[in-house]
């Protein structure tokens, strides 16, 4: 689908609720940093080596040879979207909250799906990103393993035998992977027990971060479990490491939920009920309290207190919500005030269509 | 619209803050208002990876020393000065790695706990270094039987290994 279409549409791939676990495990994600040999990093560049680097990729993913393993991919810079629009490319995590900081000389490269995507010129030269719904990290690697031999064939990447991929920060060289899951987890939460879960899984290398990365608020409930070694471990086992201490937080998710609604039945109902009806009703809402409710409501989706709305439909609302996509239906600049009332008027709509 | 901290009485006092560029907007009502005050201490905290790793560089010095060693050598590859690394914590250029080996090992092991790259290696140019190392073993085994005295099997080596090198020259694989 072309940028177009990305930028005015909420929906993405990953948002289907598919795969195992997908009732706890919204998607599982795959980023690698890669460098271009003899060429200094992002940081040190001026704008016209900048737009070299640009056009070298795009040399990569326009080669012939490549294109089985690359599939259909389309560059764009990232000057050329609006604030807005390159604020929906952040919301539905295409590209990262720090790509857009400064937009001059960056490009982004997404395949028509939204399955993959790749920011040029980020901190690295190249980070290329699978994102898939539900549990299927090994799947999401194993699509970058194939895009990342493409634009090898045309690319000289800066390798080292000893280091592996030398990347601009060292606390991504070796593999320069990136590989996270994220949860919805209100039932630790609830139960209290998220803080033991979180700092087990911190004693593991692995860390645990908000919805849209470092240093990033867990809205909704929703956390980003990820690796955090890079050197020393293959590929493979980063995933396999990342997945056994997945299912484990699943089971301890799933047994707490299961807890609740035996033990507090009338407390989770209620809780799920009004949330069901304040977004239904509401005339103010910030995205927080949105987010906070469409959390309760997908709890509710989960163990069948609400029928008629499925998961996959809970992850599009959490992008329409945010403001970047209120400005774009809206079409015009939104003071805070005005945009509480559009977000709550944008929800009842949807409500009122719903299946009773 | 109620407090977005205690959720029990109207929201009346609405402050926007902006941190690092992103805006952030926070309603709450009077009580909370006067219990908390954001930044209140003329502190907001820098704490981002790379002044971490910036400190790491200071502490671990050169070979074990405490002291900041800033022998104002630069990355011949991409000019990035030692001290620029040491406070940035950012590498220049590939031939950063190499250049400033001996201060960057030590903070790998404290990252990742080791300082060798075990995954993937790239097809192409991952070729070449599979026939260097290929090529060094053979000669290691030249060697060897030379010192034997087994002249047709080194013979035989040798072929090999110049094969192998007319291949590397021509921009093959091997």
């Amino acid at each position: 689908m072309p940028i177009r279409e990305t930028v005015n549409n909420a929906h993405s791939g990953w948002m289907d609720a598919e795969g195992q676990g997908s009732n706890i495990v919204i998607s599982s994600r795959v980023r690698v940093a890669r460098n271009l040999d003899g060429i200094p990093f992002p940081h040190l560049l001026d704008q016209a080596q900048s737009e070299e680097v640009i056009h070298a990729v795009s040399l990569a993913i326009a080669n012939n040879e490549a294109q089985n393993s690359l599939g259909s991919l389309e560059l764009s810079m990232l000057g050329e979207l609006s604030p807005a629009e390159r604020q929906i490319l952040v919301d539905k995590h295409l590209i990262s909250p720090e790509f857009v900081n400064n937009y001059q000389s960056k490009a982004v490269i997404l395949r028509d799906d939204e399955v993959v995507s790749i920011m040029v010129n980020e901190e690295d030269h190249l980070r290329l990103q699978c994102l898939l719904p539900g549990l299927q990290l090994k799947e999401a690697w194993s699509i970058i393993d194939k895009l990342d031999d493409g634009l090898e064939k045309t690319l000289d990447y800066a390798f080292s035998e000893k280091l592996g991929y030398l990347t601009t920060c060292p606390t991504n060289v070796g593999t320069g992977m990136r590989a996270s899951i994220m949860l919805h987890l209100p039932g630790l939460k609830l139960t209290k027990q998220l803080g033991v879960v979180l700092s087990a899984i911190s004693k593991l290398g692995l860390t645990v971060r908000g919805l849209y990365g470092e240093g990033t608020e867990a809205q909704g409930n929703l956390f980003q479990v990820s690796n955090q070694i890079t050197l020393g471990q293959s590929e493979e086992e980063i995933c396999n490491n990342l997945l056994v201490s997945t299912k484990h937080i699943l089971a301890q998710e799933q047994a707490a939920r299961g807890a609740l609604y035996q033990q507090r039945r009338e407390v989770v109902e209620d809780r799920v009920f009004r949330a069901y009806g304040t977004l239904r009703y509401a005339r103010v809402l910030t995205a927080d309290e949105a987010m906070r409710l469409i959390s309760d409501l997908r709890l509710g989706v989960d163990l069948k207190i609400i029928t008629g709305i499925n998961p996959s439909q809970l992850n599009e609302l959490m992008i329409k919500i945010r403001p970047a996509f209120l400005y774009k239906i809206n079409g015009k600049e939104l003071s805070a005030p005005q945009r509480y009332a559009f977000r709550a008027a944008l929800i009842r709509e949807i409500f009122e269509n719903l299946p009773q | 619209m109620l407090c977005e901290r205690c959720g029990q009485r109207p929201a009346t006092v609405h402050i926007t803050e902006i941190v690092n560029g992103s805006k952030k907007e926070t309603h709450i009502c009077q009580a909370c208002a006067g219990e908390i005050q954001p930044h209140g201490f003329g502190f907001a905290p820098q704490l981002n990876l790379n002044n971490f790793l910036a400190g790491f560089l200071h502490e671990l010095g050169g070979a074990g020393s405490n002291q900041v060693v800033d022998t104002g050598e630069k990355c011949e590859q991409c000019g990035l000065a030692e001290g620029q690394f040491v406070k940035q914590g950012l590498m220049g250029c590939g031939s950063c790695y190499p250049y400033f080996e001996e201060r960057l090992l030590p903070l790998l092991r404290r990252i990742h706990g080791n300082t060798r790259h075990t995954g993937k290696v790239p097809e192409r140019t991952g070729g070449r270094v599979k026939v260097l190392k290929a090529i060094e073993s053979l000669k290691g085994q030249l060697r060897e039987v030379i010192s034997r005295e087994e002249f047709e099997q080194a013979a035989d080596l040798r072929d090999t290994i110049r094969q192998l090198e007319k291949n590397l020259e021509e921009g093959g694989e091997g």
